[in-house]
């Protein structure tokens, strides 16, 4: 008589307050410390990637060590279709959603010598149109029900185009004004959207920035993400002094711009 | 969301519109792999009609009367047919639903999977004792026609089984006949617990008995309260209602005490939604009673039953964490040492109750049943943010005083009860036999719904124990 869809994590009990969420791109960097620290504050989450092994080795982490629960579904976010069908699945096995997190991204070496269509195509499918895939459906039942949050992760490179990821900068500015138009749409809904722009963040894209300019860890961006999602922020830098530079950065008139080596 | 709104869950809601549309989601649901729940009017005070992302069947929409014999009290409904539809069609002709809850907003198909119990039991028994027949959907498809006679296991299993064994698709009721359509009500107060229990015993024999106990204080007048019992007026059946005009007066009042809306009055409640509010509310119930003590009136059936109805939305006053119900009942010899311990525990714990009502009843046959010779207590609580870790403290040690003396738990109302609680009281014989009947009506485990997994994982295969 089992059903195959239902799980204890999806039990819930009317006294005891469960807060769910999905992190897609949660097996490292950002989203691993994320679903670190959403656990350590109770959260039960689903953790999609495409890497099973380190999924399977965060959700026992999170399992044994944290307040949370965890369990992971292997997705691959260019692979559009299947979403619909997953997030069916996944809100299943949670038993609800309160919070979702698009935090799938890539980014190819800061290189102003390549011109890569592939390397490009890619870069956008997985940073701008993974999410069109995932946050329709995610927009969509938090509007019915009239609460929930999406936690999006872009960049302070997407603020502006930028001579040596031209495909980044614009993937996540994109991004940004996408996520712009769903918040917009949202708040009059009582759905919270935060867009997050990092800046350097010690994670496996680090080492394709051209120069280190003041990274803070992972653990520490998760933390400032943790803060604006208590706070309902919509839009947040992390950490904040990038809002000063990004603001300088968008100040210098292009014809000026195009003469920087950034 | 619940009735009591402390509990919400996302589910894909169907209509079905008969039988048919309910075969189709019952296929949908298989091949999914999703399971189903039902929903009436959702008037359960926790999460029994709720099935959190799965399938739920709202069924309000079946809402016809199919037969009525106003000649011996007969009535076949659909089982979304509301207790207030039932009474407005059938007392103009001397008749009344012989048991009836404190609002008219369940339809009798929530009614019968909760084999509830109104303010008479002790007289008339349960909702179910007045099922004649019912027709009922399994989940393989099947219809199945039960009553006394006629597949009787499956009778007295599926009313009270809280959604778990089929879909009641209709009912025949037998009503109660009446004269007038009035009761004569006459109000004692008493000065502490062993004066209500004395009083409600005594009167156990009126037509109908309830006590409000003040749940706010402790010491020497630790369970005062005031109860109210009610005797039908017999009167020349001429003096039945036949006109709109004289079945206005059977309505509840729009207006409190003739001038305040009634409709707003949600707004003024909030304000005591406190610790020092309700007891100010108590207190003053308590001294008006006592003022008026021995006092003797005339109400309509509707408004001496449907209490919860007086102020519309009232509930709201309780947003945004709503409010949730504890009630247990207990054995006769037992009822005023466990009453008394859990006022106690309420009075001292940092959520005390709002509300305290005690009722008398009697053992039943059913195979699901909260009854048995002695009292229940409802307990009503405000749920905040920063009182559930403590409420759900304070409701486990209660269940442990109340498993001790041998009561049980009413799953209409619950918010709380975990497994081990819900095994204990209903006994291994009654899980074995439930789980015989859930394997013989649904053997693919379709029916499920929050409160099904919260309180018997087991049912559904589920090896959880989350208590």
């Amino acid at each position: 008589m089992n059903h195959p869809n239902m799980s204890p994590i999806t039990f819930s009990r009317p006294l005891e307050r469960v807060t769910r969420a999905i992190i897609v791109g949660a097996s490292s960097g950002i989203g691993e410390a994320l679903a670190l620290k959403l656990a350590r504050e109770g959260y039960v989450l689903a953790l999609l990637s495409r890497s099973e092994d380190k999924l399977q080795t965060l959700c026992e982490k999170i399992n044994n060590d944290t307040l949370g629960q965890a369990t992971y579904f292997v997705h691959d976010v260019k692979l559009t279709t299947e979403v619909p069908e997953l997030f069916l699945k996944v809100c299943t096995e949670l038993g609800g959603l309160d919070l979702f997190v698009y935090n799938a991204g890539i980014q190819f070496p800061n290189d102003p010598t390549v011109y890569s269509t592939e390397n490009d195509l890619d870069t956008f499918h997985v940073n701008l149109l993974g999410l069109a895939s995932w946050l329709n459906l995610v927009a969509r039942r938090f509007q019915k029900l009239k609460s929930g949050h999406i936690v999006v992760v872009g960049s302070v490179a997407g603020d502006r185009g930028r001579r040596g990821m031209p495909a980044y900068t614009a993937s996540k500015s994109g991004l940004h004004t996408y996520v712009e138009g769903f918040r917009n749409r949202l708040y009059r809904h009582g759905v919270v959207v935060t867009t997050v722009k990092p800046g350097q963040v010690s994670t496996s894209l680090l080492k394709n920035a051209d120069k280190e300019l003041w990274p803070i860890s992972a653990d520490l961006a998760a933390e400032y993400i943790w803060r604006a999602i208590k706070r309902r922020r919509m839009v947040v830098y992390v950490p904040s002094r990038w809002f000063l530079i990004s603001w300088l950065i968008r100040l210098i008139p292009s014809i000026l711009f195009r003469k920087l080596n950034i | 969301m619940s009735w009591g709104m402390a509990s919400e869950a996302c589910c894909y809601v169907y209509y079905p519109e008969d039988e048919n549309d309910l075969l189709e989601i019952f296929e949908l649901a298989k091949v999914r792999g999703m399971t189903v729940g039902f929903r009436g009017a959702g008037q359960s005070y926790g999460d029994a009609a709720l099935n959190g992302e799965q399938i739920l069947v709202d069924l309000s929409g079946w809402n016809r009367i199919l037969d009525w014999d106003p000649e011996n009290g007969l009535i076949t409904v659909q089982s979304g047919v509301t207790i207030a539809q039932l009474w407005r069609r059938v007392v103009s002709s001397g008749w009344w639903p012989p048991v009836v809850p404190g609002t008219m907003n369940p339809t009798v198909g929530g009614c019968a999977s909760m084999n509830i119990h109104g303010k008479n039991h002790w007289q008339v028994g349960s909702f179910g004792d007045h099922v004649v027949d019912f027709k009922a959907l399994l989940p393989s498809g099947k219809i199945v026609y039960c009553s006394r006679l006629k597949s009787q296991d499956l009778y007295y299993g599926m009313l009270g089984s809280f959604g778990m064994l089929g879909c009641f698709l209709s009912m025949t009721l037998q009503l109660k006949q009446i004269s007038s359509g009035e009761v004569q009500v006459t109000a004692l107060s008493a000065a502490n617990l062993d004066d209500l229990l004395r009083i409600i015993d005594i009167h156990k024999d009126e037509d109908y008995v309830v006590g409000w106990v003040d749940c706010m204080v402790g010491s020497s007048a630790i369970g005062r309260g005031i109860v109210h019992t009610a005797r039908h007026l017999d009167l020349p059946s001429q003096n039945i209602l036949t006109d709109d005009v004289a079945m206005s007066t059977h309505e509840l009042p729009t207006k409190i005490l003739g001038v305040l809306p009634a409709k707003y009055l949600w707004i003024f409640l909030r304000m005591f939604n406190h610790r020092m509010g309700y007891k100010i509310v108590n207190a003053v119930r308590y001294y008006l009673g006592l003022l008026r003590n021995g006092h003797r009136f005339v109400q309509s059936l509707a408004q001496f039953n449907f209490l919860l109805d007086y102020i519309p939305n009232w509930k709201r006053a309780f947003l945004p964490g709503g409010l949730i119900q504890y009630q247990c009942f207990v054995p006769f010899r037992n009822a005023y040492t466990v009453f008394h311990k859990i006022i106690q525990c309420c009075t001292n714990s940092k959520s005390p109750p709002y509300l305290g009502v005690v009722k008398r009843h009697k053992a039943d046959d059913f195979l699901i049943s909260c009854n048995l010779d002695g009292y229940s207590l409802a307990i009503d609580f405000s749920v905040k943010d920063s009182n559930r870790a403590g409420l759900s403290s304070l409701l486990a040690e209660l269940d442990k005083i109340v498993l001790d003396a041998g009561g049980r738990f009413y799953f209409a109302k619950d918010s709380t009860l975990n497994p081990e609680v819900a095994r204990s009281f209903l006994g291994p014989k009654t899980l074995a036999r439930l789980m015989e009947l859930k394997l013989g009506c649904d053997p693919g485990g379709l029916l499920q719904s929050n409160l099904s997994r919260r309180i018997l994982p087991e049912l559904h295969g589920y090896q959880v124990d989350k208590g």
